[in-house]
C-alpha cells in the first residue's frame, strides 16, 4: 500500500539572477530586476514528499524525525541565510527557482535513504512555486 | 520536466440557474447559489505549466511573460465582472467552478507559446477548488 507524506520547510536566502553567457542588456532583459548587481532575498517554502509502503510495524511511511535530519542538515543548515550564488551547486548554473528546486531535488535523492524522494516543490513568493519530480510527469 | 505555478486573484460574481430545470428544481439543486441577483467570491487562480529548463537562462518560462498572459487573458476579462451577464461562454453556461476552471484552460491554452499549459486550478474559496488538466 503506497502513501505519499510532505513535509514543510521554511528557509530564507538571497540570489541574483545572472548568466555570464549573456551581455549585461541581455541579462537586463531576460531577468529584469531580479538581475540586481547586489541580488534580492525570498523567503522559500520547500516541500519535501516521499513515497513508499506504510510500514506494518510503524505505520510510517518515513519516520519524520529522519526526514527533518536530513533536511536539517544537508539543506537548512547550507541555504538558510545564505547567497544561493555563492553556494557550489550554482558554480555553474543560475540560481532560479527551477534550478534551486532540480538542485534540492538531487540532493535528496542521493542521500536521503528512509524513503523514496518523490517531489520537490519549493514556493518563491506567494504567487509563485515550482515543482521536479526528477523529470518524471507528475499527475495530480 | 519542470512545474511552475503562478497564482493571480479576481473578485467576479454569479449565480447558477438552468433554464430547462423549474424553479423549484434550480432553488433544490443550487440553493443559496440560485438567487437570481448574484453573489460574489474572491477568485484565486494557479496556472501551472511544464518544460524544460532553458540552459541558458535557468527558467521554465519567463514569469513575467506569463504573468501578463494571465493578466490579459483572464484577470483583465473576469475582474470585478458579473459573470453570468458579462462573460460571452457563460450566457447559455452555468458559471460554477469546474466551467470557469475549463473556460480559464481555453482562453490561457492558445495564447501560451512559451511553454505547455499543464493545469489550472480555481479556488471559489478556500475551502473549495477544481482542477483541470484539458480534455486527456
Amino acid at each position: 500500500m503506497k502513501a505519499y507524506l510532505t513535509r514543510r520547510y521554511r528557509f530564507s536566502a538571497s540570489h541574483r539572477l545572472h548568466s555570464d553567457a549573456m551581455s549585461a542588456d541581455e541579462n537586463q532583459a531576460v531577468y529584469g530586476k531580479c538581475n540586481n548587481a547586489h541580488g534580492h532575498g525570498h523567503n522559500y517554502a520547500l516541500e519535501v514528499t516521499v513515497a513508499g509502503p506504510v510500514d506494518q510495524k510503524t505505520g510510517m511511511v518515513c519516520n519524520l524525525a529522519d526526514l527533518d535530519a536530513f533536511v536539517n542538515d544537508h539543506i537548512l543548515d547550507r541555504f538558510d541565510h545564505q547567497n544561493l550564488n555563492t553556494l557550489v551547486e550554482f558554480g555553474e548554473t543560475v540560481p532560479t527557482t527551477e534550478n534551486l528546486c532540480v538542485a534540492l531535488y538531487n540532493l535528496l535523492q542521493k542521500g536521503f535513504r528512509h524513503a523514496t524522494i518523490e517531489r520537490v516543490r519549493m514556493e518563491e513568493t506567494m504567487f509563485n512555486s515550482f515543482e521536479y519530480a526528477g523529470g518524471r510527469e507528475i499527475h495530480a | 520536466m519542470v512545474y511552475l505555478t503562478r497564482k493571480a486573484e479576481f473578485s467576479a460574481s454569479h449565480f447558477y440557474h438552468n433554464p430547462e430545470l423549474s424553479g423549484e428544481e434550480n432553488r433544490r439543486i443550487f440553493g443559496k447559489c440560485n438567487n437570481p441577483n448574484g453573489h460574489g467570491h474572491n477568485y484565486t487562480l494557479e496556472v501551472t505549466v511544464k518544460g524544460q529548463v532553458d540552459n541558458r537562462s535557468g527558467f521554465v518560462v519567463d514569469l513575467k511573460q506569463l504573468k501578463e498572459i494571465m493578466l490579459r487573458e483572464v484577470i483583465d476579462v473576469l475582474d470585478h465582472r458579473f459573470l453570468n451577464k458579462e462573460i460571452p461562454e457563460f450566457k447559455d453556461l452555468i458559471p460554477t467552478t469546474e466551467n470557469l476552471a475549463i473556460s480559464i484552460w481555453n482562453r490561457l491554452h492558445s495564447k501560451l507559446n512559451v511553454a505547455r499549459l499543464h493545469r489550472v486550478r480555481v479556488y471559489e474559496t478556500p475551502d473549495l477548488f477544481v482542477d483541470y488538466y484539458g480534455e486527456a
